[in-house]
């Protein structure tokens, strides 16, 4: 991997976002989204790693992240997520969801919409109204998918002031992240190790399917899906477990891998090369998981075995091939301890690393100890 | 107790007479609380209007700085290193180690003297612009003390490498010649540019002689009459003796060499070489250590500790540690020529050249308003076996009492706590119970920071906070009716009677909605279950339902008499589970056997015989009682005919 740039900024950092290069576009990432918590005044900024011709010089701050813009954000942010090029939404403490703009001609941001009582423990409308904080969105131009530690999931709509859709106590416990599996089927993990598959056709407060870990009900505080196989799901959890999921079968995880010595924050799989899986944790470590070393090696065997055998067995050798890659690297689980390789891409440890995002070549992590990592060459 | 070092400032508080008023206040761990009372000696009939603002006061209020907070940040991950390098190194590398930690501090200081200097450059008022100056003197002082303390105390320069270092520190620490130097070579005419001969002179007593010669043969090109003196003083200054670093040469030898070209220097003087150029002779003066003509080069010296090395540099250049302290005092006190008084800064320095090491850390803790810099200095230097002997007549060691204070200022603070953990975490004997005191202390606004503070805890093994937290965030959850994170919490905490508590109220929920909620949780409870009585009921008259619904009647039957005669369920609770009896007995087939039945049976008037007699009926309770009778009524009917039903299947299965 090439250079890791670090850079203090005053606050802690809770979440960190790439913006979407758009689609069909040869340029890197260049811009990305951060979020502050726990400060008296918390902030969404927005960076950008672009060359400063004024700046390179100096050599020093080649590959450095300049500020762009910041907006003050009422309450810790949540979550972050772009909702496309220039609105980012974010989810509050306070049980609010904005959605923010961004004005690249004066680098100003401005708030576009907002939902102040998304998640709230007892109602907007009786005297004791009680808030509760927004733990995780999802987006889905134009939709916007919201959980709580209420237990509640919101569906909202860019254009909508109202939501399109409540689950109330959808859950018992605290939900902790939400994504996407296929659209209309939503996924949802809590803090007691559930996993949840929520289906927006059906009406009613039930989930289609419960997922969980055996016995412990280790709180789960991450999801992710495969980008290209939707049954593909990664989780982390309170113990620093990753676990691999295949949603169509079984109701336990497909793997457990043993991971971070702490909490595991946040999990992504590479948007274009979901053979690589990115995870951070509370106990300061960034990891990089590669499940993809045996790739040429296993070319190589096949092209021995089209050399040397007859036609018949190569093309048995060939369908085996071919089925193999069908089923995700992450899926095969007897030999995926031996397979993946892992790397710690942060220099020492730190404080928590409380969030990651990888795009392309380029990562970008934030921590508790008030310091932004930048790499551009991920895969070097 | 021991004397004041200093008279205590005086903060006044706008809006506060305290002249007219008596002020009340109250201690917090880095803050003070002060209002004023309503309490008046002299007229108490007369009410003056009070001030109705209670004023929080912060002693250390650099904490609140942005660009400090990257200071204390990034120095945080250096000092963890530091703790951790520990014990493994011994000798060389080491020290080698400490020496580069002890830059790596040192950096970190400059990069936030140089983003404040930048700062201070931007801002817009001239208030906060000499806010942030003052700042970036601040910490030019810090970086300044620390570098000496490094070459003294850490490096532990020998005589002749020592002159070296401390060239090194003066040329650090004075650097506008660097700027002059560019703004005359980049004039059209350098020897001709006014300053010329203020840099040529810098450079001399800076111990530059390379670029001072450079300079003087730009004046020799233009200057043809000046030009033979220039290249005397030129060779003079070429033939300098000096130790590089990699040069074997012994000091003996050294000092030989010195004294000849001392005597050479000498002579040109005495020849009058100079004479005709009276720049060029000052600087011949100056290259003899006379201490008049240096003293009259006070602006370009700038301070005397740079009058001190320029001194060595010309008379004494293979000074030992040892007698630093002799010329540091005579050098101070020629420079200041009794005009003014030694500064603070000064004292501190001074303190350091005398190898006082709780000195320079006492002067500068009363000098600074944080404790960053005394608190981080200590440790590295006990991390050099320096400070062993000393030991306080309050708390433990120094060391562990400046790193309690810094850990609690980062306390003190919303959103640096931290950082602190880890000094308290390295405080070996008061930095655990003040971890206890003070991360009880932290507003718990959501579940992910409790979690955090959890972990810390958890950590630690400290068992106590660990429960408490939990309990407060269960408590919470009650009081937003989130019974099933409730649960959660108390099962994590393991506290039982905060369980027993929660599964109260979900029977509670039950018996007024007749439904369960939260069965994703209590479907799920596990080997959790045990940790109360009263939860292992809940989740055992749960799954009874569970059988209920899968039409398993008959272990449904069996796990309900259990709940009874095991004395799980609480009596309170018998009525419900008896009537939840009721179904069953009505059932076309038998379930209940006649064993079964008796046990229900006895259940029953045991819960009925156990009743105490009331006095005077009122007309709800009548009717309360009313629909009780006519249940048991009801019961003991299905009962006797389940019992009948179950008698006449057994005796007749017996038979056939």
């Amino acid at each position: 991997m090439g250079e890791i740039y670090a850079k203090f900024v005053s606050q802690k950092i809770s979440k960190t976002r790439w913006r979407p290069v758009p689609p069909g576009s040869l340029q890197t990432a260049e811009t990305f989204a951060t979020g502050s918590w726990d400060n008296e005044e918390n902030y969404v900024s927005l960076w950008s790693i672009g060359d400063f011709g004024n700046l390179d010089s100096d050599g020093g701050f080649e590959g450095d992240h300049q500020l762009l813009c910041d907006i003050r954000h009422h309450g810790d942010v949540m979550d972050l997520q772009f909702f496309d090029q220039e609105r980012i939404v974010a989810a509050s403490s306070t049980g609010c969801v904005t959605i923010f703009l961004h004005h690249p001609n004066n680098q100003t941001l401005s708030v576009n919409q907002q939902w102040t009582t998304a998640h709230y423990h007892t109602g907007p409308g009786s005297p004791s109204y009680s808030s509760a904080p927004c733990t995780g969105i999802v987006c889905d131009n134009p939709e916007i998918v919201t959980v709580g530690e209420d237990g509640r999931i919101n569906l909202f709509r860019a254009d909508h002031k109202e939501a399109v859709r409540t689950i109330n106590n959808a859950d018992s416990s605290t939900l902790h992240a939400v994504t996407f599996l296929r659209t209309p089927e939503i996924l949802t993990v809590n803090s007691i190790g559930q996993l949840k598959i929520w289906d927006f056709r059906q009406q009613g407060n039930e989930p289609s399917q419960i997922l969980s870990l055996t016995g412990d009900r280790v709180p789960l505080h991450c999801v992710d899906r495969h980008p290209s196989q939707q049954h593909v799901v990664a989780t982390g959890g309170q113990d620093g477990m990753l676990s691999i999921w295949d949603v169509r079968q079984g109701t336990m995880p497909v793997s457990l891998l043993k991971a971070h010595e702490a909490e595991m924050w946040e999990v992504h799989f590479h948007p274009s090369n979901p053979d690589h899986l990115f995870t951070c944790s509370e106990d300061g470590s960034l990891w990089h998981w590669d499940a993809s070393t045996d790739v040429p090696e296993k070319s190589s065997l096949f092209h021995q075995g089209g050399r040397t055998s007859t036609f018949l067995s190569h093309s048995i050798s060939n369908q085996a091939n071919v089925q193999q890659s069908l089923i995700s690297s992450w899926l095969s689980t007897d030999t995926t301890k031996d397979r993946i390789e892992i790397t710690s891409l942060l220099p020492s440890r730190t404080l928590s690393v409380n969030s990651l995002d990888v795009l392309g070549p380029c990562l970008v992590c934030g921590t508790d100890a008030e310091a932004i990592y930048v790499t551009r060459q991920l895969f070097v | 107790m021991e004397e004041l070092d200093g008279d205590p400032a005086v903060t006044l508080i706008p809006g506060v007479n305290s002249k007219k008023k008596q002020m009340c206040f109250d201690w917090g761990p880095g803050e003070m609380l002060v209002c004023e009372t309503s309490f008046n000696k002299k007229e108490k009939s007369k009410l003056v209007p009070n001030c109705p603002f209670i004023f929080i006061i912060r002693k250390d209020e650099d904490v609140y700085s942005q660009i400090l907070r990257k200071l204390f940040n990034e120095s945080h991950g250096i000092f963890v290193g530091l703790q951790r390098i520990e014990e493994e190194l011994t000798g060389k590398s080491r020290k080698a180690q400490l020496v580069r930690v002890s830059k790596n501090y040192r950096s970190v200081i400059r990069a936030c003297m140089e983003e404040m200097h930048q700062v201070a450059i931007a801002a817009k008022d001239p208030a906060s612009g000499r806010q942030f100056s003052s700042q970036v003197s601040i910490l030019s002082a810090m970086e300044l003390i620390w570098n000496l303390c490094e070459i003294l105390f850490i490096e532990v320069a020998p005589a002749g490498p020592l002159l070296l270092h401390l060239l090194d520190w003066v040329r650090l620490h004075v650097c506008e010649v660097d700027s002059l130097s560019a703004d005359v070579l980049g004039s059209e005419n350098p020897s001709k540019h006014e300053s010329f001969w203020n840099l040529v002179t810098i450079l001399v007593l800076q111990g530059r002689l390379d670029e001072a010669r450079q300079m003087l043969s730009k004046e020799a090109d233009t200057s043809p009459t000046s030009a033979g003196m220039c290249r005397t003083l030129g060779d003079l200054m070429r033939t300098m003796p000096i130790l590089s670093p990699g040069n074997t040469q012994t000091l003996t030898e050294l000092e030989l060499k010195w004294q000849h070209w001392h005597e050479e220097c000498e002579r040109h003087l005495q020849d009058g070489t100079f004479t005709s150029s009276p720049h060029l002779e000052t600087l011949c003066k100056i290259m003899l250590g006379d201490e008049a003509a240096l003293l009259e080069q006070k602006e370009l010296l700038n301070n005397w500790y740079h009058f001190l090395v320029t001194r060595l540099l010309y008379s004494h250049p293979t000074v030992k540690p040892m007698d630093l302290h002799l010329y540091a005092q005579s050098s101070l006190d020629l420079f200041l020529g009794g005009e003014s008084s030694p500064e603070p800064l000064d004292n501190i320095l001074m303190a350091a050249f005398e190898f006082d090491i709780h000195q320079v850390i006492k002067e500068c803790s009363i000098a600074l308003s944080n404790w960053w810099f005394v608190a981080h200095l200590t440790d590295l230097l006990d991390h050099c076996k320096l400070l062993q002997s000393h030991n306080l007549y309050f708390g433990s060691n120094m060391r562990e009492f400046l790193l309690l204070e810094y850990a609690s200022g980062l306390f003190a603070h919303h959103s640096l706590w931290q950082l602190g953990v880890d000094y308290f975490d390295y405080c070996p004997e008061l930095g655990r119970v003040s971890l206890e005191l003070h991360i009880e202390r932290i507003p718990l606004n959501t579940e992910q920071k409790a979690l955090k503070v959890l972990r810390i805890c958890e950590q630690r093994q400290m068992t106590e906070q660990v429960r408490s937290i939990c309990k407060i965030l269960a408590m919470k959850a009650v009081r937003n009716n989130r019974l099933g994170s409730a649960l959660s919490w108390s099962i994590r905490a393991k506290d039982a009677a905060f369980a027993t508590l929660v599964s109260d109220r979900f029977l509670m929920d039950y018996c007024d909605r007749g439904c369960f909620s939260d069965l994703d949780l209590i479907d799920n409870l596990g080997p959790a279950m045990m940790l109360s009585d009263r939860l292992t009921f809940l989740g055992k008259y749960r799954e009874f339902h569970r059988l209920y619904g899968e039409k398993r009647f008959v272990d449904a039957a069996s796990l309900l008499l259990s709940l009874m005669t095991s004395q799980i369920a609480p009596r309170s609770f018998w009525m419900t589970l008896l009537t939840d009896a009721l179904p069953l007995l009505e059932q076309k087939q038998v379930i209940f056997s006649a064993e079964q039945t008796y046990e229900l049976m006895r259940c029953l008037e045991d819960l009925t015989a156990g009743r105490p007699v009331r006095g005077e009926p009122d007309a709800q309770r009548l009717q309360d009682d009313d629909i009780e009778t006519t249940k048991v009524e009801m019961l003991r009917l299905a009962l006797a005919r389940n019992l009948a039903r179950a008698i006449i299947r057994e005796g007749s299965l017996e038979g056939s």
